[in-house]
């Protein structure tokens, strides 16, 4: 059965106040009848704790679940740049329209033109709050607020405290939440794994979560549900994301009915730290900040031995300088990681592998000098000295690309709500503003926007539209819900394997970013498909998943959230396979320019690509057209 | 290298726990000691013994989910690191760690290196926020912070709440947690309108959680992976009486 595309709910009109006029319009409820309406937040991150809080504070009751130990630990604690937002104050005469033009631009035209403009207007008012939250934000000497430019933007609208950011707004958002908790308005469920969504007649009502400690299966009910679990790029299993970042509660959902916008739309990061050993976990960002004054080069000969200052300059190729001599280093992510991977794979690359590039501080550190480098870099050089053992005041560092963000995620409508009526997916989990590529400092922006302005908005006119009785954790869906998710649990223990969870994760990985990681094409795309299927096969006979169902066992949690990605993985490839055009962060090999840079193909995909499940069969593909009227879609150059 | 490790082992709080020993062969100087015990956990798997339960997540010093003690120093010898970022090139070839999980009256075993720290949260929620409400707020330039202002409740600000603190006192105290957040939120303009209600909430809550209290051993500083200073406990010590 084909359920289709609903409708987009986007506002007509000027752009320029269409949120206004929307919010303005839409139905209210007392806050007598809020305190009688259950509401289930999944996920802590600035997405689920400002929805939370904000939720609360209006009189709704609030159920928050979590899988980490304490809300402060969602993964938005990690961010380091920065939060962007348009302020009239800002000297450089950067506005509304501004942000809204270069988010716009920055997706590659593959964003709702209506979604940019709103988070624009919203994003000085989250400064605000967080401003009164206590959020320590960097200040000029005059006390007001200070800002930085970022990620290839002419304009210096980036909010900051210190390398930390997200941590700053993070510890904002959860303080605000722990006061809703101590107030009794929420409900706070930690070591909740959500791993299935309870509909109703077609509606979200509840969601079945594993607690993390006990193992038993729980059901949630409410009114509505709320998704906000965060970003899926652990599909690469090397990634920056942290370990136990997954996409269980959206991929349950999208096999629910939810649609799965743009699953292949996902950035890579270039300046992590390279991988060395098998048994590494995790890449690390290093902040891109670093190529405001590192120089990016190879050694102009390929299998080169010499360390890096024993080459004489005429002999190093200042790949990122030679190509694009008005941005240089500063290229967007896209651009810079895509020819960092070619010339590795030509076999220019150096370090373990051949698999990093030298980002080099030594000519700013000769310039400036050593002080003035570590006052803007400490932070950074130190992680780096940290985890690779060298010392990047005397030698260059290496870094590589590595994934880093999923624009891709839950298909949603202006409303913020999914394909599944009365289920909303706020933060990384949707697909919503950033198109094909995110602009730097615009994920937390977005976050934050979803959380403390518009779902609270939105969700309260879903909530005022559908009268509906409580659904008891009985009821047979919540019964059936459950039975299902027991199923595959069991399954999962009585697997007669004996290899780890992990190692069919590393497979995985490694599949994932050769195939549909930087670059893509066709018959890649294909193998890859294949070589997934073949290894979830293989997971299915050839896995061990140890202890019981109760109990703490956090490999039967690792093997139920790679048992999804497997699914997901599948999805991704095909989606990467139709969408037959580069754009933003997708970039096939058969449509580029003989330069080598990106073919976008407006007249045939210019449309947000949404995926239905089905229980039999392939999934199918919708299209959600895209209209521009503000500004007409341009090519990138960044020549 | 070699490596040895001699880990606690515990199921459950209610079951007693004992040290088991492992010797690794052939692993590398660049792994992490996580990333050892990931390599540890698949050996375990494949030969079917019970892996080691540990927290983590970011792996990259962040989230303050890491924590357990390496030879007796909460997150291992390096200072200002967590131990996720402790890498087994800080040690020699051959050398044997002893892996114990924090222990303290507030942090209640779970299992193997694993323990519970809601207490932490719970001080938060009795006071460590300022009241505010979406939609509330002025403008962010209405309230100026000096710049040296901004930078010394950001230094506070960046606990991560791992708890090494508390594992590191011999009095199982949350003073440098604590006052970590009462100097984040009491240097700030926005901060001082529940100033003194914050601290007497937060010392309250410390107390009925069961944490110690301070005896300015210092040991707290020496192993905060956020390097927050102790200094801030004396300034907590005087808020008090604010
Ligand atoms: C290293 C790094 C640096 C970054 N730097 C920047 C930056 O400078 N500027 C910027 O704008 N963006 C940055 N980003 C991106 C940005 O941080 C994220 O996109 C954003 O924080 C995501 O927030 P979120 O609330 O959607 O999800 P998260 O913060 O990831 O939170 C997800 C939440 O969902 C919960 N959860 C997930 N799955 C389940 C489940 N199945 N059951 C129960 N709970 C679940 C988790 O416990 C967690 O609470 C960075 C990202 C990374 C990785
Ligand atoms: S004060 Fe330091 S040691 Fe204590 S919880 Fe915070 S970061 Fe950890
Ligand atoms: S795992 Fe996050 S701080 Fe160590």
């Amino acid at each position: 059965m084909t359920h289709g595309l609903p409708d987009p709910r986007i506002p007509t009109g000027p752009l320029a106040d269409a949120w206004q006029r929307t919010r303005e319009g839409l139905p209210l409820i007392s806050p007598l009848r809020k305190g009688q309406m259950d509401v289930l937040v999944v996920g802590t991150g600035l997405a689920g704790a400002s929805a939370a809080a904000t939720l609360a504070q209006q009189g709704y009751r609030v159920t928050v679940l979590s899988f980490h130990d304490s809300p402060r630990r969602a993964h938005s604690v990690a961010a380091q740049g920065g939060i962007n937002a348009a302020r009239s104050v800002a000297v450089d005469g950067d506005s509304v329209s501004r942000l809204f033009a270069d988010t716009l631009k920055g997706g590659d035209f593959r964003a709702r033109e209506a979604g940019c403009q709103r988070l624009a207007e919203i994003s000085s008012g989250i400064i605000d709050q967080c401003v009164a939250q206590g959020v320590p934000f960097a200040r000029e000497y005059g006390g007001s607020l200070a800002t930085r430019s970022f990620g290839g933007a002419l304009v210096s609208r980036t909010f900051y405290a210190r390398g930390q950011t997200g941590q700053q707004l993070l510890y904002g958002a959860y303080q605000t939440l722990m006061r809703q908790v101590e107030l009794g308005r929420v409900q706070l469920l930690t070591r909740r794994d959500v791993l299935e969504l309870i509909t109703v007649d077609g509606i979200a009502r509840g969601v079945v979560a594993r607690h993390l400690l006990s193992g038993e299966l729980e059901v949630h009910t409410a009114r509505t549900v709320l998704l906000c679990t965060g970003g899926y790029s652990n599909v690469y299993f090397l990634s920056t994301n942290a370990l136990k970042s997954n996409t269980s509660a959206i991929w349950r959902a999208h096999r629910k009915g939810a649609l799965f916008a743009n699953p292949c739309f996902t950035q890579i990061h270039p300046t992590c730290i390279p991988s060395g050993d098998v048994f590494q976990s995790k890449l690390t960002l290093m902040s891109e900040s670093l190529r405001n004054d590192g120089r990016v080069w190879l050694p102009k000969t390929p299998g080169e031995t010499r360390q890096p200052d024993s080459i004489p300059k005429e002999e190093r190729d200042y790949f990122l300088e030679r190509l694009y001599p008005t941005y240089g280093n500063m290229t967007p992510r896209d651009v810079a990681s895509r020819r960092a991977r070619e010339l590795c794979n030509a076999g220019r690359g150096v370090g373990p592998g051949g698999r990093s590039v030298y980002l080099d501080l030594t000519d700013a550190i000769k310039a400036e000098g050593k002080d003035a480098i570590a006052a803007r870099y400490g932070n950074l050089m130190t992680m780096y000295e940290r985890i690779s053992g060298d010392d990047p005041y005397h030698k260059p560092m290496r870094i590589y690309p590595a994934p880093h963000y999923t624009m891709g995620g839950l298909w949603v409508d202006y409303h913020l709500m999914s394909s599944i009526p009365g289920l909303f997916v706020l933060g990384e989990a949707n697909y919503s503003e950033h198109g094909a590529n995110r602009l730097g400092a615009s994920a937390l922006m977005q976050g934050l926007a979803d959380g403390y302005f518009i779902a609270p908005s939105t969700v309260t006119a879903w909530l005022a539209g559908t009268p509906a009785e409580d659904v008891a954790t009985d009821h047979p869906a919540c019964r059936e819900a459950l039975e299902s998710t027991y199923r595959r649990i069991s399954q999962l223990l009585n697997s007669e394997g004996t290899t780890p969870v992990n190692s069919f994760h590393r497979e995985l990985g490694s599949v994932m970013i050769d195939r549909c990681g930087i670059s893509r094409h066709a018959d890649g795309l294909r193998q890859g498909l294949e070589q997934v299927k073949a290894l979830e096969q293989r997971f299915e006979v050839e896995v061990r998943v140890p202890g019981e169902a109760s109990g703490p066992n956090a490999e039967l949690e690792k093997a139920l959230r790679v048992k999804d990605f497997f699914g997901l993985a599948q999805l991704m490839l095909r989606d990467a396979l139709a969408r037959e055009e580069s754009c933003g962060a997708h970039f096939r090999e058969e449509h580029q320019s003989d330069e080598g840079e990106a073919r976008r193909d407006d007249v045939n995909f210019a449309h947000i690509t949404a995926w239905e499940h089905m229980a039999d069969g392939e999934p199918i593909r919708h299209s959600e057209p895209l209209q521009f009227t503000a500004l007409q879609p341009s090519t990138r150059s960044y020549k | 290298m070699k490596i040895t490790l001699r880990i606690w082992r515990q199921r459950s709080a209610d079951q007693p726990g004992k040290y088991q020993t492992h010797r690794l062969e052939n692993v590398s100087r660049d792994l992490s000691l996580l990333e050892v015990l990931d390599q540890l956990n698949e050996q375990l798997i494949s030969s079917g013994e019970r892996p080691v339960s540990f927290e983590h997540d970011c792996r990259e010093g962040i989230c303050g989910s890491c924590g357990f003690l390496v030879n007796g120093q909460a997150h291992g010898p390096r200072a200002a690191t967590s131990v996720c970022q402790l890498y087994l090139r800080e040690f020699n070839d051959g050398a044997e760690l002893t892996l114990d999980p924090w222990r303290a009256k507030a942090f209640p075993p779970i299992q193997d290196l694993m323990v519970e720290r809601s207490a932490f949260d719970r001080l938060i929620a009795a006071g460590g926020y300022c009241s505010t409400g979406t939609g509330q707020a002025p403008d962010g330039n209405a309230l100026p912070v000096g710049r040296e202002q901004a930078t010394s409740a950001f230094s506070t600000a960046t606990c991560i709440g791992c708890g090494a603190c508390v594992a590191s006192c011999r009095n199982a105290s949350a003073s440098l947690f604590v006052a970590a957040k009462l100097a984040h939120l009491g240097q700030l303009p926005q901060g001082q309108p529940e100033r003194a209600r914050r601290a007497d909430a937060i010392q309250s809550q410390m107390e009925a959680e069961g944490f110690g209290s301070c005896s300015s051993n210092l040991e707290c500083e020496a192993v905060c992976p956020q390097e927050i200073s102790a200094d801030w406990i004396s300034w907590m010590h005087r808020e008090k009486r604010h």
